[in-house]
């Protein structure tokens, strides 16, 4: 799903590289938590599979595409095969829970009786049923980032980033998001999330990707947070 | 691409923005409206020229019994105004007619002009010379006429009476100059004016359009509600600005001026009509270049 060949991104104005020589593997299917302190170069990896930034040297594949070669306009195409949550949740505070949903569709041109058929079922997926016609001050920050989590997957996407989407929040919640993004990887949808969270890590057993600055140290099946841990 | 999805945003963009909306509308119903005001300025001089040229003459002066031009010595002679006019004659086809006004003619004219006015009872018809008024078939050769005879015994001037005209059309141009100064920079104003509402709206809504490139929205799409709210205002700019025009002909031109000043030939209706759809061209061009241009600065692609 995802392939890195020596990737190095260098950012214009600091002096060491946020990726250095990054060479990684991802399978389609795959759930990988990417580890590693702030300014790992963990948001910088992510970046470059969403084509927010492009490689400085190396190529990155992304099911098939390397998309250093995908022109401008072809990059809004390439971003619907993928969803993205943040720490922040990033919801628009003045439409409901339903709206937000429908606002990611209807950018994209999903036809109406697509939009009323896909909201329900993904607010069920994600155990929001009931709380459409709520807004996002009116939700938990669980409750938010599983609407942020529904806007990601409604389009269905064979891979879903995410970045730190439990670092506000409580580890009882955190747990509740964790079990849904297992839920949807076992869809069949890769996963690959960064995250501060040792308990999690180390409670999955999922794989393990820590960097450290730029490299990645190490690269475990079933990996803990800390090296040797467990 | 959703027509009900653009349109909700335009909508909800123009309203959340409305001073500036209102700003907007108004700048570009100023501008475009001396925009077209200089442009039927021109078209009027235009008009008027061709009005008049068409109409004027030059006119030779025959000498009188107290003329004191040195190619006159007293009244002119049978044979001189004979000389003249067979020169003029011959000078075709840059002349093309040549009439002969006597003293009495003139002074028939000059009664009919100022009928009731005091200043008959001073003027006898020996004040008046005679002439011979001369059409010539491009006022450019007016020099051709004025060498030609000029300097004929028994011609006391020749005069030619675009000149006279010519001082007016120059105010007149002067003024379309002035008016189309103003529209220009009226027209930049509306320019940074737009650039800087799109701004504003661009920062309103950083979220919603952070959230539209993430889950991959056609660059279109998120351009598209920005650009039409600009253009929005302008169309409705535009149309204040027509119907300003189209009250300015209607009630200044037709009602005030033309009844009172017969003699000018003044811009008619379809010259008035097939302005308007450049204004409203202007005006879409104006709010969606400038909007573009600033998305492109302010929205990441």
């Amino acid at each position: 799903m995802i392939r890195f060949d020596q990737v190095t991104k260098q950012y214009p104005n600091s002096a060491a590289p946020a990726l250095d020589d990054v060479t990684l593997e991802i399978a389609d299917g795959e759930f990988v938590f990417l580890v590693g302190s702030s300014g790992s170069g963990k948001s910088s990896l992510i970046r470059l599979v969403l084509k927010e930034d492009t490689a400085t040297s190396g190529t990155v594949e992304v099911d098939g595409v390397n998309i250093g070669e995908l022109a401008n306009r072809e990059v809004p195409e390439f971003r619907r095969g993928m969803g993205v949550v943040f720490q922040d949740f990033r919801l628009l505070p003045n439409r409901t829970v339903y709206e937000n949903i429908q606002f990611a569709l209807e950018v994209i041109g999903a036809p109406d009786d697509e939009i009323e058929k896909r909201i329900p079922a993904v607010l069920e997926l994600v155990g929001l049923d009931g709380k459409e016609h709520r807004f996002p001050n009116e939700l938990s920050g669980g409750e938010q980032q599983r609407v942020a989590l529904a806007r990601a997957v409604v389009n269905r996407p064979k891979l879903l980033l995410c970045d730190e989407p439990t670092g506000n929040l409580d580890p009882t919640t955190s747990l509740g998001i964790m079990k849904l993004l297992d839920r949807i990887n076992r869809t069949g949808t890769t996963i690959v999330m960064a995250t501060h969270d040792h308990a999690m890590v180390d409670e999955m057993r999922k794989r393990t990707v820590e960097i450290a600055n730029g490299r990645i140290i190490r690269d475990e099946q079933s990996g803990s947070y800390k090296m040797g841990d467990i | 691409m959703r027509y009900a999805f653009v349109s909700r945003e335009v909508k909800a963009g123009l309203k959340r923005n409305l001073t500036m909306t209102m700003a907007l509308i108004i700048s570009v119903a100023v501008s475009l409206t001396l925009f077209g005001t200089a442009l039927l300025l021109r078209a009027q001089v235009d008009r008027m020229k061709g009005y008049w040229y068409d109409k004027i003459e030059v006119s030779i002066f025959l000498c009188g019994n107290s003329s004191l031009a040195f190619t006159c010595t007293g009244t002119v002679t049978e044979d001189q105004r004979n000389a003249i006019n067979a020169k003029l004659t011959g000078l075709a086809p840059t002349v093309q007619e040549v009439f002969y006004e006597s003293s009495a003619d003139a002074y028939e004219r000059f009664k009919e002009q100022f009928e009731g006015s005091s200043i008959l009872a001073n003027v006898s018809p020996d004040a008046l010379p005679e002439s011979f008024r001369v059409k010539i078939d491009n006022p450019e050769n007016f020099d051709q006429i004025a060498s030609a005879v000029g300097t004929m015994q028994g011609v006391e001037s020749v005069q030619d009476q675009r000149k006279l005209l010519e001082r007016f059309f120059q105010i007149l141009t002067g003024l379309q100059a002035f008016t189309l100064a103003i529209a220009l920079a009226m027209l930049f104003v509306t320019v940074m004016l737009v650039m800087n509402t799109i701004r504003v709206a661009a920062f309103a809504r950083r979220r919603e359009t952070s959230i539209m490139r993430l889950v991959g929205a056609n660059n279109s799409t998120i351009r598209l509600p920005f650009i039409l709210e600009a253009v929005t205002s302008a169309l409705v700019g535009a149309t204040i600005a027509s119907l300003g025009i189209i009250f300015a002909k209607a009630y200044l031109i037709d009602q005030k001026l033309a009844p009172n000043l017969t003699f000018i030939a003044f811009v008619n209706w379809t010259e008035v009509l097939l302005l308007l759809p450049w204004l409203f061209l202007a005006g879409i061009a104006i709010s969606a270049g400038a909007s573009s241009l600033t998305l492109r600065r302010y929205l990441k692609d």
